[in-house]
């Protein structure tokens, strides 16, 4: 085993420590004689990129797989988890990456949801539930009133429920599997305070992330993962980034950002003074030819409001666009798609593919109505262009008439992307467009944006991820509450600038 | 070889009519003689038809429950117009029958597209209405076949080529119906409107739009069916096809359209269609009792439905949709 101790061996009885756990599916070793330890009190980083085996750990914690080989030692004795409800016995309990909650239930239900207090003739005990849901929200330092329903509830404040949902049961191990992702920064130092509260509890806290920067603010020890096997885990502090991405890859990343320096044309698309009745006002700036202009600010800030309504799904109430000078009314992603302009959606697999469809249809599908004549489709064009795009992004499928529901997670990817940039476009809007993906599959995707820059297409994209933005972006634009809060040039980028503009810290 | 064919349930479908109609000509010589076979076809004709356009409608995750109640409605409407003025003719009330099912079927496409009111409600609410429009217009009186012009009653019997013209009316709008599926971006639309609206929305296709034309279809071929039906029972009342939306659903549920959309064929319609078409002609042939033939149809619904989720199961598996889920489903796949 290659395990390598980075730093000084943690003396410490771990509350919960996995021995030797293995675990296979049929044609694949998911885990392989993998240990990890988490502590009273310590943040676990559990890092490693997609399917180093990270989800499968988590629901052998969870009780969900049994492991075939291995130990689950809780307080130093050994332990089974059979199902699920042994894990929670134990006091394991997991807050997911989108949070499996109830929508139509109270905050209180979704809390006490299968452990209500109850009354002497065993009904549940209403003023009990909700007088105790908040207490726990009070301790955490949470105004949610535990009568709203889970659906008018943001998504940080649903983690938040998560959370309280966690603390309910006396939960001593925390599993947060990319608690994150959906955040924006305000959100996710909110949530970092509640963690450091946990921590102070006593909780053991394991926190899977794949981002470095919440890894060094948050954790204390991590473990690094590689294709099933547990290749590095120590104490975090004195740890470098370079040291621990090599673990991860197993090689080192030297260009994390692939940002060709492309000379700007023309202004292809101006927008000036954009309004939406709700979500944004007054937004104005030009994209260039071949530029790639950031959009950055918090979840909510109307980033994503602005790009859907210059793709024609939602109607402004003000504003005027022009594309190549000529003033255009785009009514919806038809128009859009006609004149050139593109929408990469930021749920790429609930917006992007109809699965249902062979291959060749699903990338013909946003150039039909640009290339069907007269109503009547053109099957030898529509082939032409899949077999095109197929070739291009070196697609792996039996025909291009299977159904797309039938290749792999990554075949499937590039069927969507390829069915975008089928339809020519001018001007492509990219929302988050390495969210959730892991760190080498990023830079593939952000060297793929700089090539499309430059082969001179305009791209908007939009991220929550300031490495991304600061990385790739020519200009940025800040905004905040659905306002402009300006646009800032390469050289005058700084994290610090954009995060204050984005949260109004003057 | 074999396997490959069945890849295509389509393909199945057919072995198990095949099978059927061997299995009652055994029990009553002559039953697959071509011309019994012509006549199980024609008498499902009115079936086909309005089961190609309730496909249309369930391909784009809707469904239309009104189409009996529009046969009933037009269908009383041009009774009442061919007893009034005999003199009109018959491809005038035809175009007439069919205007009066678009109608209808638009006023149902426009609830669902600019109200955006779930199908089944809109449709439940009209099916009540069209059927009570019918009442309306009628005062509850019949239109018998004394009142009806000859042409109007004989023309669907004509026959050629030893098929009557309304079995050939149902290849026509067999072959129809292929094309706008299968070879129009209306067609297409459809697929992807059903399959997954938000993708659909998102690559220029206008979703509502789409199931407007879908229900427009539907009630078209409404329309002609309820001339179909008036001239081939020679009687037009308030009744009519009461229920036999549920038979084009059974029908489309059988011969394989998903209900949840996206997945279907002209030729899975048609054929879940004859499959009720000949079950309904054999077992009486062979002594079973009316009640028995509507459990076994039932049956046969509920085994198709089951049938079909294996098959997607076995097929379209959804990867994308988050790491977490996609790795679980890998692996147990």
């Amino acid at each position: 085993m290659n395990q390598i101790s980075l730093s000084e061996p943690l003396l410490e009885t771990p509350l919960l420590e996995m021995r030797g756990i293995s675990k296979s599916f049929p044609g694949v070793k998911a885990l392989n004689d993998v240990n990890i330890a988490l502590y009273a009190g310590k943040v676990t980083a559990l890092i490693g990129e997609n399917g180093a085996g990270k989800s499968t750990l988590v629901k052998i914690l969870t009780g969900i797989y049994q492991s075939d080989e291995g130990e689950i030692h809780v307080d130093g004795s050994p332990v089974a988890f059979a199902n699920a409800q042994d894990a929670i016995d134990f006091g394991v309990t997991a807050i997911h990456q989108e949070t499996v909650l109830f929508d139509e239930l109270s905050v209180a239900e979704n809390i006490f949801l299968g452990h209500a207090p109850k009354t002497r003739l065993g009904f549940v005990n209403w003023k009990a539930v909700n007088a105790r849901a908040l207490a726990l929200l009070h301790s955490l330092e949470s105004n949610i009133d535990p009568r709203t329903r889970l659906k008018d509830l943001s998504i940080a404040q649903r983690h938040l429920v998560a959370i309280a949902r966690a603390l309910s049961v006396d939960a001593r191990i925390v599993i947060m599997d990319e608690p994150t992702a959906a955040l924006s920064r305000k959100e996710v130092d909110d949530l970092f305070q509640i963690v450091k509260r946990l921590k102070s509890h006593g909780k053991a806290i394991l926190f899977i992330s794949h981002k470095f920067d919440e890894v060094y603010e948050i954790a204390d020890n991590f473990a690094v993962f590689r294709d099933g096997k547990a290749v590095g885990s120590g104490v975090l502090a004195g740890v470098a980034q370079d040291e621990i991405v090599r673990l991860m890859v197993g090689r080192s990343i030297e260009h994390a950002f692939p940002k060709v320096a492309i000379p700007l044309g023309e202004a292809v698309l101006s927008v000036e003074n954009y309004t939406h009745p709700t979500e944004f006002r007054d937004i104005t700036f030009a994209l260039k030819k071949g530029e790639i202009f950031g959009i950055y600010g918090l979840v909510g800030a109307g980033r994503s409001e602005i790009c859907q309504s210059l793709f024609g799904v939602t109607r402004p109430s003000g504003g005027t666009l022009k594309l190549d000078g000529k003033e255009i009314v785009i009514r919806s992603p038809g128009d859009a798609i006609k004149a050139g302009i593109v929408y990469v959606p930021e749920e790429r697999g609930r917006h992007g593919a109809v699965l249902q469809l062979p291959i060749y249809q699903n990338i013909s599908l946003p150039s039909l109505v640009r290339t069907s004549r007269s109503g009547f489709l053109r099957a030898a064009e529509e082939f032409a262009l899949a077999r095109k795009y197929a070739e291009r992004f070196d697609l792996r499928a039996a025909a291009l008439s299977v159904p797309v529901g039938t290749l792999s997670g990554g075949n499937q990817q590039k069927v969507v992307i390829g069915k975008w940039l089928a339809t020519h476009p001018k001007i492509l809007i990219l929302d988050e467009p390495t969210k959730g993906i892991d760190i080498g599959s990023k830079a593939a995707v952000h060297a793929f944006i700089s090539e499309l820059a430059g082969e001179g297409l305009s791209i908007i994209m939009v991220s929550s991820e300031l490495p991304e933005i600061l990385g790739m972006s020519d200009r940025v634009l800040v905004m905040r509450e659905g306002l402009s809060a300006g646009i800032y040039e390469r050289d005058h980028m700084s994290a610090e600038a954009l995060v204050r503009a984005a949260t109004g810290n003057a | 070889m074999v396997t490959q064919l069945f890849k295509y349930r389509e393909m199945l479908l057919v072995v198990i009519i095949a099978v059927l109609l061997a299995a009652f000509s055994a029990r009553s010589p002559g039953f697959a003689r071509a011309g019994n076979l012509a006549n199980i076809f024609n008498d499902t004709s009115i079936l086909i038809i309005l089961a190609l356009g309730q496909m249309t409608v369930i391909l784009t995750k809707s469904i239309d429950l009104s189409v009996a109640a529009n046969v009933a409605f037009t269908g009383m409407a041009i009774g009442m117009l061919n007893a009034g003025y005999p003199q009109l003719p018959l491809i005038l009330i035809i175009l007439v029958a069919i205007g009066i099912g678009a109608v209808l079927g638009a006023i149902n496409g426009l609830f669902v597209w600019k109200l955006n009111i779930p199908s089944i409600v809109v449709t439940l609410g009209t099916l009540t209405i069209y059927r009570g429009m019918a009442f309306v217009l009628s005062g509850g009186t019949w239109v018998n076949a004394h009142q009806m012009t000859e042409p109007f009653l004989q023309t669907p019997r004509q026959l050629v080529l030893g098929l009557p013209v309304l079995g050939w009316t149902a290849i026509i709008v067999m072959a129809l119906m292929y094309l706008v599926i299968s070879r129009t971006f209306l067609g297409r639309a459809i697929y992807a409107s059903g399959g997954n609206p938000t993708a659909a929305v998102y690559a220029g296709i206008d979703v509502g739009r789409t199931r407007f034309f879908a229900f427009v279809i539907s009630g078209t071929l409404a329309g002609l069916c309820a001339y179909l039906w008036v001239s081939r029972y020679a009687v037009a009342y308030v009744d009519i096809a009461a229920g036999f939306e549920l038979d084009t659903v059974a029908a489309c549920v059988i011969g394989g359209i998903s209900t949840l959309g996206g997945i279907g064929s002209v030729a899975g319609a048609v054929l879940g269609a004859l499959f009720l078409g000949v079950i309904k002609n054999a077992l009486p042939v062979i002594n079973i009792s009316p009640f028995a033939q509507m459990a076994i149809s039932g049956s046969v619904i509920i085994a198709a439905v089951i049938f079909n989720a294996r098959q997607e199961r076995r097929r379209g598996r959804i990867i994308l949709r988050d790491r977490g889920a996609s790795e679980q489903i890998e692996v147990t796949a």
